[in-house]
């Protein structure tokens, strides 16, 4: 098991010195020169080569690559500006470490994503169940036409029409606003809530409709049919022979859903003008600032990956089936 | 059943129009009197900031689907447009992730070893990269060239994977089957056996696989163009009309209401429909 798991720490730290590398190179050759873009208006060829100098462009792409590398751990030197240990680079357009940037955006993308999940976790699963238990009825067909509705909405059409219809027409729901939840509770809750339910409409119809097919697969499995027939009660056989296996499948879809997440709300978030991750992933590529890009870039497949491993541990732990084979 | 059929029914119904929107683009808006890029001031209403004139955002004889605040360009030419640049930028996503998802799945699958360490580990970045992130990133950075083509490149060199992952697992099982050894002994060599024998066998799930990932792509290209980095404008896309809405929303609601549920009613059909398919899939192989 021990081995098993830093094999796959193992390959964690490569895939991420891989996106690293590959979003370096990438930005590295499309983007516009930094140090002009930092330079601004009044700039001299002379003041071109300092900044230049200052940043390491100068140096060989490795070398570069070798200083931001080194600069995550031991933190780095921008000229005069310090950047301290965990330096993920420094945006010389709002002159702040990049660091401190998602540090402090870090809180909303977090929120917005804890939120939206235990909706979606709520309306799906219990949803899909009820659907399942109950298949071909009434409820079930209205409940998965609700669905297959839910699947298909863009969020950003779900955001406008839910703030048309709750803020500007019903004005049920102030518009999202930056409130901590020490200072007002009830406008916190309010303006997350809008961001919640948009973000989680599209997972809870596809979380529905996945337990419903898990259920009735399982349904039909021997061992269930075993444990009827040893006359086991009802209630006991739905938790400990149907819905543990039907829902093992859902806990590996939520868990890398969730991670993916906890990079941003990119849509949901600028949108709704939250500042978190997502909207700074999008301010900054629409101000061109690479080294926050690259950094919201890095920190959201860190998330996906360990992620990933996460949902694979969890799994063995939960499906009997699989223990054998990984150890 | 029949009910159920009746669904599938509408969703091609309102496909075929979409389709026919796109295709015969130039002729419908002859006929409708409006170009997608005619500006129409009598339209609107300067006085009250470019509101347009009369009710549900100047829906008339005229402009069948009302105007665009401000500007007053016509909406239904921009959706029948709009609706080109979705069909063929989503279709050619999915030719090529099928191209490269089968191809490369078949081939990790197949042949094991090294090539499948390769191809499954380019998968496995590929898939925890923050592909949304990334590909405004590089699209932003990217000169305005052929926009249309980077969009297609770009969607589908982070698709793929998804499709190959299933197609890898396939082809494995498929590669121990008997009508393999037997086109073995009687000397196929391995292109021969993983082109002749086994993709015919993945038809099903490539069907259901790529007619699924349609509603996607169309979805992903309204969301990279309503985030300002799709088709350039003037060139209407359904996304980017939702984006220049926003701001108009409170005033004019049907400019986000009309391209709103042309997206919504697209990607619901071919969702139902892939869903059918699947279902049809499903049956044929278990009789």
């Amino acid at each position: 098991m021990t081995r098993y798991v830093l094999g796959r720490l193992g390959s964690v730290v490569l895939i991420l010195l891989a996106v690293c590398l590959f979003t370096y190179l990438i930005f590295f050759k499309l983007s516009p020169d930094p140090a002009v873009m930092i330079c601004g208006k009044t700039c001299t060829p002379d003041r071109i080569d300092s900044i230049r100098n200052v940043l390491g462009l100068n140096q060989p792409l490795l070398s570069q690559f070798w200083e931001f590398l080194r600069g995550i751990f031991v933190g780095r030197q921008y000229g005069s500006v310090h950047c301290p240990a965990p330096c993920l680079g420094y945006s010389f357009q709002t002159n702040e470490s990049v660091w401190s940037m998602i540090t402090a955006r870090l809180p909303v993308s977090v929120t917005v994503a804890v939120g939206a999940a235990v909706l979606w976790l709520l309306a799906g699963v219990i949803g899909g169940l009820v659907s399942a238990i109950k298949q071909g009825t009434w409820w079930d067909r209205s409940a998965m036409a609700l669905a297959l509705g839910g699947v298909s909405v863009p969020n950003y059409v779900l955001a406008l029409v839910l703030q048309y219809v709750l803020v500007v027409k019903l004005q049920v729901l102030p518009f999202p606003a930056a409130v901590s939840f020490v200072d007002n509770p009830v406008v916190w809750f309010e303006s997350y809530l809008m961001p919640w339910v948009v973000l989680a409409v599209g997972y809870a119809c596809l979380y529905a409709r996945l337990t419903r097919s898990n259920v009735i697969d399982t349904l039909s499995e021997n061992y269930y049919r075993t444990a009827r027939a040893k006359g086991l009660s009802g209630s006991l056989i739905m938790r400990r022979h149907a819905l543990r296996p039907a829902l093992t499948p859902i806990t590996t879809i939520f868990g890398m859903d969730f991670a993916g997440l906890l990079g941003g709300a990119l849509i949901t978030e600028t949108v709704f003008g939250l500042n978190g991750i997502g909207k700074l992933a999008a301010d900054s590529i629409a101000k061109n600032d690479q080294p926050v890009i690259m950094a919201v870039t890095l920190l959201a497949a860190f998330f996906v990956v360990i992620g990933n491993v996460v949902v694979d541990l969890l799994y063995t732990a939960l499906d009997p089936r699989v223990r054998v084979v990984s150890t | 059943m029949l009910k159920k059929d009746k669904g599938a029914l509408a969703c091609l119904a309102f496909l075929a129009i979409v389709v026919l929107m796109a295709v015969a683009a130039p002729l419908i808006t002859k006929l409708s009197g409006w170009g997608p890029y005619q500006f129409d001031s009598a339209a609107t209403n300067s006085d009250l900031g470019g509101v347009p004139h009369g009710a549900l955002g100047g829906i008339s004889g005229s402009h069948w689907f009302g105007v665009e605040p401000q500007n007053g360009r016509d909406l239904f030419a921009r959706i029948v447009y709009g609706a080109r640049v979705s069909i063929t930028i989503s279709l050619s996503a999915t030719l090529l992730t099928g191209i490269l998802g089968v191809v490369l799945g078949m081939l990790a699958g197949f042949y094991r070893g090294w090539v499948d360490q390769v191809i499954s580990r380019l998968m496995d970045f590929l898939m925890a990269f923050p592909a949304l992130i990334f590909m405004i990133a590089i699209l932003s950075s990217l000169p305005a060239g052929n926009r249309p083509v980077l969009l297609v490149v770009v969607i589908s060199a982070f698709g793929w994977p998804y499709l190959a992952r299933v197609i890898r697992g396939q082809t494995m099982t498929l590669a121990n089957r008997e009508f393999v050894e037997a086109a073995r002994a009687s000397g196929a060599k391995g292109t021969q056996v993983v082109f002749r024998e086994i993709l015919p066998n993945l038809r099903g799930s490539i069907v259901v696989m790529t007619t699924l990932a349609i509603p996607g792509y169309i979805g992903t290209e309204a969301g990279l163009s309503f985030l300002g980095v799709g088709v350039s404008p003037p060139t209407a896309s359904w996304g980017q009309m939702i984006a220049s809405s926003v701001s108009w929303y409170s005033v004019d609601p049907m400019f986000f209401a009309i391209p709103g549920a042309f997206l919504f009613l697209t990607v619901l059909s071919l969702t139902v429909l892939g869903d059918k398919i699947r279902t049809m899939v499903d049956q044929g192989v278990a009789a």
